[in-house]
């Protein structure tokens, strides 16, 4: 199987730079070779132009990660012993330990928490920890991978914001996996679309927009959802269809990217052909789904 | 960007330091709950106890309860380098750390080392606990001609073991779950093979092939010397062969382990199950 296939992209200094796709896309293993835990098949893979199967070494000195999901550092410590630890792991020496630890517990908010074990700790408050421990060798590339996954909108909120401020240090890059489409929207410099192990398409989140905004895009709210949606998706002139169904209210959105507005018609009658009632429909601006929607022809669903 | 070299004191001190930390997570985490404690001291006495009592039973001299004793504590070291250094790369693994240590700018030696540290510190403690309360409980008779000589033997044999634990981590580093089918097929045997609960391994009762199998595990020869040392009154001229055998076993096996961890690891690159869970 391959997970990655001809990849090739440059991320700059100052940059957040996301990689979007769904799962199996072939995100984490990019993630994992720049990070030297795996070794590429083939091809050549540098951060700040050294090759991270040969000089691995060097370049665990300037990276970190922070995995979503993930709470790495032993339950029965406190806050501040598992940032003590993660830190001697960069060599810090003990009072600038101490002082970066200070700092990163006041930015993250942990105060409140230093002394609790690990295992007390909310989803939330692990991944400001897990965070905290990301930044704790002030890496000059942070690779995030979906690092606000099963997090609530305010934890994620913060987090995205921490990350901004951070990179406006200067001299820090960061790459960002995640299939939170308005994630990347807002955080990216620039994104690429990773799809099936290939780069489909790379550019800023608002170029990637305006090439789908030649074509117009638009959203349908029906009930009961599509039993055929590859019947919508043949009509000529559409690019790409998503289907996401609310269980709770019974309603399915679809998100069309057409070639152009003329087809609606041949659209809303496949829609009824499925069974299908319309109970609302609109012109959308575009976002990075309806990109990914353009490029793939099908949602993350 | 350029990257500044490192100079080899900067190295070391770096990798000094992820040892030490690494050493004191297993000293915190392992005396913050004091029922593992109580545990770890009280259960073997129980295990000791039965054969103690066992030797007494068919008229066996004093000294044999003594050398269950020092048996039984020396299988404190065994467990904990089966548990807490072979399969521990596997309980990283699940706990998300082994990546931070790979994605870390230290030598995963230095991780191991600070392991083995806080392990055999750990069970000392534990240990010195099991013969305390062996020796009050059994009122098993000693005789220390050279408590000095006694500690160094005990050490070699602690930095044999451990050398050996690590080898086991780093073979098992890409192991799932077998690593705990593995662990529990060498615990039992090295009890057996390595005299642990009886006097006399290396006397005429125990066929020669299990003494030549046994003799491959540091700790009969480490146990073997300490108990020539603490209950039969020996001195240097009794185990010069022993320490001569379990410095060899450490220089022997750690390098070995660093082999061993570096293809591990390099295999687990280019396969890719470094970081695989739910093996």
């Amino acid at each position: 199987m391959v997970a990655l296939d001809q990849v090739d992209l440059e991320v700059y200094d100052d940059e957040i730079f996301g990689l979007l796709g769904p799962n199996g896309a072939g995100k984490t293993t990019l993630i994992k070779i720049l990070c030297t835990l795996l070794s590429p098949t083939e091809g050549l893979a540098l951060i700040k132009g050294l090759d991270v199967v040969k000089r691995a070494s060097q370049i665990r000195r300037i990276i970190n990660l922070v995995s979503g999901g993930e709470t790495p550092g032993y339950g029965i410590l406190s806050v501040k012993e598992n940032l003590w630890f993660f830190s001697q792991l960069y060599g810090l020496p003990r009072d600038f330990a101490k002082d970066r630890i200070s700092k990163l517990v006041d930015q993250l908010e942990l105060q409140d928490y230093l002394n609790t074990r690990m295992s007390k700790l909310s989803t939330g408050y692990k991944q400001r920890l897990n965070l905290a421990r990301g930044f704790v060798n002030d890496p000059a590339v942070l690779f995030l991978d979906e690092p606000t996954l099963g997090l609530d909108v305010l934890s994620a909120r913060h987090l995205r914001t921490l990350v901004k401020d951070w990179i406006r240090t200067g001299g820090k890059t960061v790459l960002l996996t995640t299939h939170y489409m308005a994630e990347a929207d807002q955080m990216c410099d620039r994104v690429g679309i990773i799809n099936r192990g290939k780069i489909l398409a790379l550019d800023t989140p608002q170029r990637l927009k305006t090439k789908v905004a030649g074509g117009a895009t638009w959203k349908i709210e029906i009930t009961p959802n599509l039993s055929q949606p590859e019947s919508v998706k043949s009509v000529p002139g559409v690019v790409g269809l998503s289907q996401t169904d609310n269980i709770e209210s019974g309603v399915t959105t679809l998100k069309l990217v057409l070639e152009d507005e003329s087809v609606m018609s041949d659209i809303l009658s496949k829609i009824r052909e499925n069974g299908c009632r319309v109970l609302n429909m609109g012109k959308s601006e575009p976002t990075l789904e309806d990109v990914y929607i353009s490029l793939v022809g099908t949602g993350f669903e | 960007m350029m990257l500044r070299s490192f100079s080899i004191r900067e190295e070391l001190l770096n990798n000094f330091r992820a040892a030490y930390a690494r050493m004191w997570v297993r000293l915190r985490g392992a005396n913050r709950d004091p029922i593992s404690l109580v545990a770890e001291i009280g259960l073997p006495i129980l295990t000791i106890g039965a054969y103690v009592i066992l030797y007494k039973a068919i008229g066996f001299p004093s000294t044999a309860g003594a050398a269950v004793i020092i048996g039984g504590a020396m299988v404190a070291f065994w467990t904990n380098v089966l548990w807490n250094m072979s399969s521990q790369w596997f309980w990283e693994r699940e706990q998300g750390n082994l990546e931070m240590y790979l994605v870390a700018p230290v030598s995963r030696m230095s991780i191991l080392l600070g392991m083995a540290l806080g392990g055999g510190l750990n069970t000392a403690i534990r240990a010195l606990g099991i013969v305390l309360l062996g020796i009050f409980v059994f009122q098993v008779p000693f005789q220390l001609r050279d408590p000095l000589l006694v500690g160094v033997v005990f050490v070699l044999t602690l930095l044999a073991l451990y050398a050996l634990g690590m080898l086991f981590a780093s073979l098992f580093m890409l192991y799932g779950r077998e690593v705990w089918n593995t662990a529990n097929l060498l615990q039992e045997p090295v009890y057996f093979l390595s005299g642990a609960y009886f006097p006399g391994f290396y006397g005429p009762i125990v066929p020669g092939a299990i003494q030549v199998v046994g003799s491959l595990i540091p700790m009969t020869i480490g146990l073997d010397a300490i108990r020539r040392l603490a209950i039969g009154g020996g001195d240097i001229a009794s185990v010069w062969l022993h320490i001569i055998a379990l410095i060899a076993c450490t220089l022997i096996l750690f390098p070995i382990a660093r082999r061993a961890l570096n293809y591990m690891e390099s295999l687990g690159k280019k396969e890719g199950r470094l970081t695989l869970r739910w093996q």
